[in-house]
């Protein structure tokens, strides 16, 4: 391996002495002769054990719950439902005063996905556990239920979360969705030679870690109650369960750090405060761990997203202005995908310069599995359908890719769309090096080309925008059900994926292979018309106070190179 | 209605008492300590179980305990000899082998059956010799030079 640091030289303060040296994990030697301690080696004699009765229905009210004959199972010692629950709904980000509280532990008489827990069978052993899951009996009123972002943004779409009340989050209280207004995109498209449109979708995807996830609660004697977890997030999981029990956190004690494989899938705490409730109910130790078809079939996978995006392009390849909706399947349940949309928003338009950006970035509600963290959720859709589209930008003008990469890339000094002056751009010079490695061919142009000059200038400055809306669906707080959802046709956000490209050059713009939204005409003509304009520009949206805040655990607003 | 089963564990006599149908797994773990062979699935799929029943490779999750009556049990915590690592485990640590680490002891017990079976296996028989053995984490290639490495080690010392 050879390091590069001839790029840069003068801006570098680092010797990179460890980058391409082996090193040992300080963990290893206890992972080769055995000796690591999963939570689950931890071996606690008179254990607990939880099973979960799981829907069978993706959306359904729940008319009854029998588990009289499940009582009756030898070694049952406790039921658990919602009524048992000190704290009915919760969500994990709430504890830093973002979000709202829409997930109950154990079914509050509706269930929204399949596989969502209902009630928890605590018991002698596993056996008994699922004998008497087995004897419990869910009488089911089945709901239409939706399984699409697009369907479940229309008006007469089921409502799935009622705590939400609304199949989309609200930020800040008052937008639909995370927000970039950048220029005038419709303006730039008219001077646009091509229009590029594209329709991107990610695959929900399990994190399959080859530990299940689970814990193990003993209760003390000193009245406190000591967690042996796989957490990602041990700190985050602790408070997390407190609020969730209602406990001074001092009454836990979190027990981890060894994780049999997280990816992201290990800090929702689905599993701790059920544990910690059974344990208090029952004065005993409890272990409750997701058999292998639980973690693939209910624990939160990465959620779908879906990414539009339209782009207004020159012949010679200068993207003029680039316009997003994103759309981010959080499942029935926020979780974390209301932050992974806020990350999204932050990452569009990619580490380009365009200079008029509009973005549109939503959590939607649906009845499928809560989505949650997973590998740079938000970013990595994000950025697999923005690096698809530079591809497909690059064919209909007949460029070379990287070519036109390199043409687009920030430089420093260049006013990114959400308002911040680029710093520290390297990606010219990434691709710079890496086209040498695979013996690209790029031209002088490209090859010369730098980070550090042809930024800035008219390409720090804010254009003038647009005013824009503040929101799609003005129908004031208080609203519930199907009511809040009727948002107006030119309002909807499906109707305002793409823009129309404008009549002269619709023609030009399929012929350069430029389509590859099969109703992307469609979709842009309905958007195209009546569209609400706000009388002024959207207020910031206000910044969580002083280190509390989702955007406090991100790194997506780091810029230096190195 | 518990049983009584013994066998030899990493070369020591062990007896422990068993439930009907209880499998090999949970005898190691639960009622011998052995803590070392993991649960990744209980249903055979992911090799995380994997320990060594008169040397060869058996999913311990999916086998009865009485099976392993009068026989000689292997698992990752009897490999070392003493303070002295195996070449395998040498060689897991040296090459990143393992991340998380909760593939590792039925990984390592794998490639030690192919290894005594065959001390200079091909990257192909390294390959199929660990086909049954799932690992999240690592992409597999750090797995399959380090027990090739370890194979080379071994021969070095013959
Ligand atoms: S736990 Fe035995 S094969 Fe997975
Ligand atoms: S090291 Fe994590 S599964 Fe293999």
């Amino acid at each position: 391996m050879r390091i590069r640091k001839e790029l840069f030289a003068d801006e570098r303060d680092d010797d990179l002495a460890i980058v391409g040296k082996p090193v040992r994990r300080q963990d290893i030697e206890g992972h080769v002769t055995g000796r690591t301690t999963f939570f689950d080696d931890r071996l606690v004699p008179g254990l607990l054990h939880i099973r979960c009765v799981r829907s069978t229905h993706d959306h359904a009210r729940i008319r009854a719950i029998d588990t009289r004959e499940a009582e009756r199972v030898p070694g049952v010692r406790r039921i658990l439902r919602w009524a048992d629950l000190p704290k009915k709904a919760h969500n994990i980000l709430t504890i830093f005063n973002f979000g709202i509280d829409d997930e109950p532990a154990l079914a509050d008489g509706k269930v929204r996905y399949r596989g969502e827990p209902i009630v928890a069978i605590v018991a002698e052993s596993l056996r008994a556990a699922d004998e008497a899951v087995a004897k419990v009996r869910v009488d089911y009123d089945p709901l239409p239920a939706v399984f699409d972002v697009e369907e479940a943004l229309k008006p007469d779409a089921p409502l799935v979360n009622e705590y939400i009340g609304r199949n989309w989050f609200r930020y800040w209280g008052d937008y639909d969705c995370q927000q970039i207004r950048f220029g005038d995109v419709e303006a730039a498209f008219r001077q646009a030679d091509v229009i590029v449109e594209g329709r991107y979708q990610m695959s929900p995807i399990e994190h399959a870690p080859l530990e299940t996830q689970g814990c193990i609660v003993v209760p003390g004697e000193d009245g406190r109650f000591t967690v042996y977890t796989c957490t990602q997030g041990l700190h985050f999981s602790l408070d997390n369960t407190a609020a969730q029990l209602r406990l001074d956190t001092n009454r836990l004690h979190f027990i981890g750090g060894t994780v049999g494989g997280g990816f992201g899938g290990k800090v929702d705490t689905v599993v701790e405060p059920l544990a910690v409730l059974a344990a208090m109910l029952t004065g005993r130790p409890v272990r409750y761990v997701f058999t292998r078809a639980e973690e693939m079939q209910v624990s939160s996978p990465r959620g779908a997203e879906r990414v539009y995006i339209t782009d207004g392009v020159t012949r010679d390849g200068r993207i003029l202005a680039r316009k997003i909706v994103h759309y981010h399947d959080a499942g029935a349940y926020s979780r974390l995908s209301t932050y992974g949309t806020i990350k999204s928003a932050a990452h569009h338009p990619g580490p380009y310069w365009i200079p008029n950006v509009w973005v549109d970035s939503f959590c939607v509600f649906t009845n499928r599995t809560p989505s949650s963290a997973m590998r740079g959720f938000g970013v990595t859709g994000g950025d697999f359908a923005l690096e698809s589209q530079m591809d497909a930008v690059a064919r209909a003008i007949g460029m070379d890719p990287l070519e036109l990469r390199i043409k687009n890339a920030y430089r420093d000094g260049d006013m990114k769309a959400h308002r911040k002056l680029t710093e520290g751009a390297a990606l010219i010079e990434c691709i710079q090096v890496a086209a040498e490695l695979a013996r690209w061919p790029l031209s002088e142009e490209a090859r010369s080309a730098s980070s550090r000059i042809g930024g800035g200038g008219d390409r720090g400055r804010v254009p003038p925008t647009p005013p824009a809306r503040t929101r799609l669906s003005d129908r004031g707080e208080g609203e519930r059900g199907r009511e809040t959802s009727r948002i107006d046709a030119a309002e909807r956000p499906s109707a305002r994926a793409t823009t129309p490209p404008p009549s002269w050059l619709r023609s030009e713009a399929r012929a350069v292979e430029a389509r590859a939204v099969e109703d992307g005409a469609r979709r842009a003509a309905e958007g195209g018309e009546g569209r609400r304009r706000e009388e002024q520009e959207p207020p910031e949206p206000p910044r969580p106070a002083s280190g509390h805040g989702a955007l406090r655990f991100s790194s997506v607003f780091g810029s230096r190179r190195r | 209605m518990v049983t009584a089963v013994s066998f030899t564990l990493n070369g020591t006599a062990v007896a422990a008492v068993a439930e009907p149908a209880e499998t090999l797994l949970s005898v190691l773990r639960h009622r011998l300590g052995d803590t070392s062979p993991k649960a990744g699935c209980l249903q055979g799929t992911c090799g995380a179980c994997t320990v060594l029943l008169d040397g060869e490779p058996v999913l311990s999750c999916l086998l009865l305990a009485d099976a392993a009556e009068g026989r000689r049990v292997e698992t990752v915590r009897g490999l070392a000899d003493g303070p002295t690592l195996h070449p395998l485990q040498e060689a897991f640590m040296d090459r990143f082998a393992a991340q998380c680490g909760f593939c590792t002891p039925g990984m390592i017990m794998a490639a030690k059956a192919l290894l005594d079976r065959n001390p200079n296996p091909t990257r192909e028989e390294v390959i199929e010799a660990i086909s049954g053995n799932v690992c999240r984490c690592t992409g597999y290639l750090p797995i399959i030079e380090a027990i090739l490495e370890a194979a080379r080690r071994l021969a070095a010392r013959r």
